[in-house]
């Protein structure tokens, strides 16, 4: 116990001096607002890759739906700020809440298919929340909303990512996360051990779409428009992808493939008519050599957290460096 | 065994199943007392696997009643039967396989788990307090099948014979009354078997169990059974002592064929 304890503080201590080595960057403008924004986007992404890593990684859900999760909070967080004058934090939880509302109401039916099945449910569910968007005025339909205040400061999004990351990452290391890849691993057995399935995944599934939904809010108030478009079934394919190049059922791998995933996009834009291109080789390429992802199934503890931040800082110092 | 008044903990009532037009099951009747070690035999695809899914969830019976326990429990789900004290293992091993020894016996006593979902979320004390309870709970089962050096080893990786061995350790964590062991000599030399069920006699002392056993092997069934129950094409044939079954002519007819 004083064990785990004792990871858990250097883990939390690291993240805080990567945090501190960011902040202080920022203010004397080392870093520039493109590096700046750029931080905020892989913050999102890494709460998006590891909250589908809960469902996809650990539960063994496939989901093709979580952009409509973010989407889901992205809206009612803009809308609360927007139209009704909520305060910032209040309004990012109360979109991860409502996300988590659908989390729970698509998961009670949808649950019960599995594999592909699941697959185009949970696609069917993003497609609908997108259309419902598109031709709903009330949120500006296909031109979205816009002039949202960018209230997502970098110190907002680092405690949002680190608690999203730290109650994931303790949820999967308890008997209740375990439960859950019990099911992932042999659902027949998992039930027949006195594992109520469909509540875990059910579990699993409303904890993701919590944590999609407040990254839905962060991402809203940071590039002050969004647009249906902007949650369609490619962003949900972009997680996924996060997740998978991190290797599935892995935190960390989620964190790395997510911070990797958005660096690749972001350089990549020097070269748009080859950016999707050299994308998709990098995915063939990794799926060829590396199946199991960066990380494979590595467990994650927070003290490798620290050290994984402190890698993505190198890189991005590096690269910022001209 | 020991029992002077003998209680009934299984009881099973014209139970049938049909898979469309098969009739995998057809109004078996059967009960086992508390204490008793039961064999269920059979010829290939006689439906004695098909009675333990029925006897442990996975489908409801298509009619009939299961009583476990003076409770009725044909139509319940898998999960609730466990929570009811039946655990089983499988035919073809069902491990939990990327994860190791020790979790896969976790799994089980996650049911006795006494720290919630929010606890465990926030790393409060009692989530600290819950999760080494069960650690030493599974370590105990471990060491009584001799895995506790393994503990940290992919289930995956262990030998066929401990596979097999982990998986009924595994359903003795879930704190049964009655355990149903599906063919759990299946694939093991004659000294394995032999270890096999001396180790199922000592757990069935040591831990008041009931077990009832399918098994191929006639020779092992008639070696450690009480009573045996002889299925055939979906039919309960036969039922009585070792001795009784071994002389009855309707289960050599079933194993041998008939007498041209």
């Amino acid at each position: 116990m004083k064990k785990l304890n004792k990871n858990f503080w250097v883990g939390i201590i690291a993240a805080l001096a990567f945090y501190g080595v960011v902040q202080v960057l920022l203010t004397t403008g080392i870093f520039t607002d493109v590096t700046r924004s750029m931080l905020l986007l892989i913050g999102v992404n890494i709460m998006l890759a590891v909250s589908l890593n809960l469902i996809t990684g650990i539960t063994g859900q496939f989901s093709i739906g979580h952009a409509g999760f973010m989407s889901v909070g992205a809206y009612t967080s803009a809308i609360l700020t927007l139209d009704y004058n909520v305060p910032f934090v209040p309004a990012i939880i109360a979109g991860g809440l409502l996300a988590a509302v659908f989390g729970v109401l698509i998961g009670m039916p949808t649950l019960r298919l599995n594999g592909d099945y699941l697959a185009i449910a949970t696609l069917g569910f993003g497609e609908i929340i997108r259309i419902i968007m598109l031709n709903t005025e009330y949120v500006g339909g296909a031109s979205g909303l816009s002039g949202i205040p960018a209230k997502t400061t970098w110190t907002m999004l680092f405690l949002f990512t680190l608690i999203t990351v730290v109650v994931i990452n303790n949820f999967i290391g308890s008997t209740h996360g375990r439960a859950c890849i019990a099911i992932r691993e042999n659902e027949i057995a998992a039930e027949a051990m006195g594992i109520n399935t469909t509540r875990y995944k059910i579990i699993a599934f409303t904890i993701g779409a919590l944590f999609a939904g407040m990254a839905g809010g962060l991402s809203a108030h940071t590039f002050y428009v969004i647009t249906p478009g902007s949650f369609n079934f490619l962003k949900s394919f972009e997680i996924i992808v996060m997740v998978v190049l991190g290797g599935l059922g892995s935190t960390a791998g989620s964190i790395v493939g997510a911070v990797f995933v958005t660096l690749l996009y972001t350089y990549l834009r020097e070269f748009p008519e080859w950016r999707m291109i050299i994308y998709s080789i990098v995915l063939i390429l990794m799926m060829i050599f590396r199946p199991s992802g960066l990380l494979g199934k590595t467990k994650f503890s927070l003290g490798k957290f620290g050290k994984k931040e402190a890698k993505a800082n190198d890189a991005i110092s590096e690269n910022s460096a001209p | 065994m020991t029992q002077s008044a003998k209680t009934v903990l299984l009881d099973v009532k014209e139970a049938s199943r049909s898979f469309g037009g098969l009739k995998a099951l057809s109004e078996v009747s059967l009960h086992i007392d508390t204490g008793e070690l039961i064999g269920l035999i059979g010829p290939n695809g006689a439906g004695k696997t098909t009675l333990f899914n029925l006897l442990t969830g996975v489908y409801p019976p298509s009619t009939g009643s299961i009583i476990l326990n003076n409770e009725s429990i044909g139509g319940m789900k898998p999960y609730k039967i466990n929570h009811k004290g039946a655990a089983r293992t499988f035919q073809n091993i069902r491990l939990f396989t990327s994860m190791t020894v020790l979790e896969n016996v976790k799994i089980a006593f996650h049911q006795h788990a006494r720290h919630s979902l929010f606890t465990s979320m926030l790393r409060l004390p009692k989530h600290f307090k819950g999760e080494d309870e069960i650690t030493q709970k599974a370590m105990d089962i471990l060491k009584i099948f001799d895995l506790d050096e393994q503990s940290e080893e992919v289930a995956s990786n262990l030998s066929y014979g401990n596979q097999r061995r982990l998986e009924i350790a595994r359903a003795l964590a879930a704190g049964p009354k009655l355990l149903l062991l599906d063919e759990p000599a299946a694939g093991m030399n004659p000294n394995e078997t032999r270890d096999l069920m001396n180790l199922i006699a000592w757990i069935r002392k040591e831990f008041d169990l009931t077990i009832l056993l399918i098994e191929h092997d006639m020779s092992l069934v008639m070696g450690v059974c009480d009573r045996i129950y002889v299925l055939d094409r979906g039919m309960l044939i036969a039922n009585g002592t070792p001795t009784e079954i071994r002389s009855n002519p309707k289960v050599i007819e079933a194993y041998l064929g008939q007498e041209a």
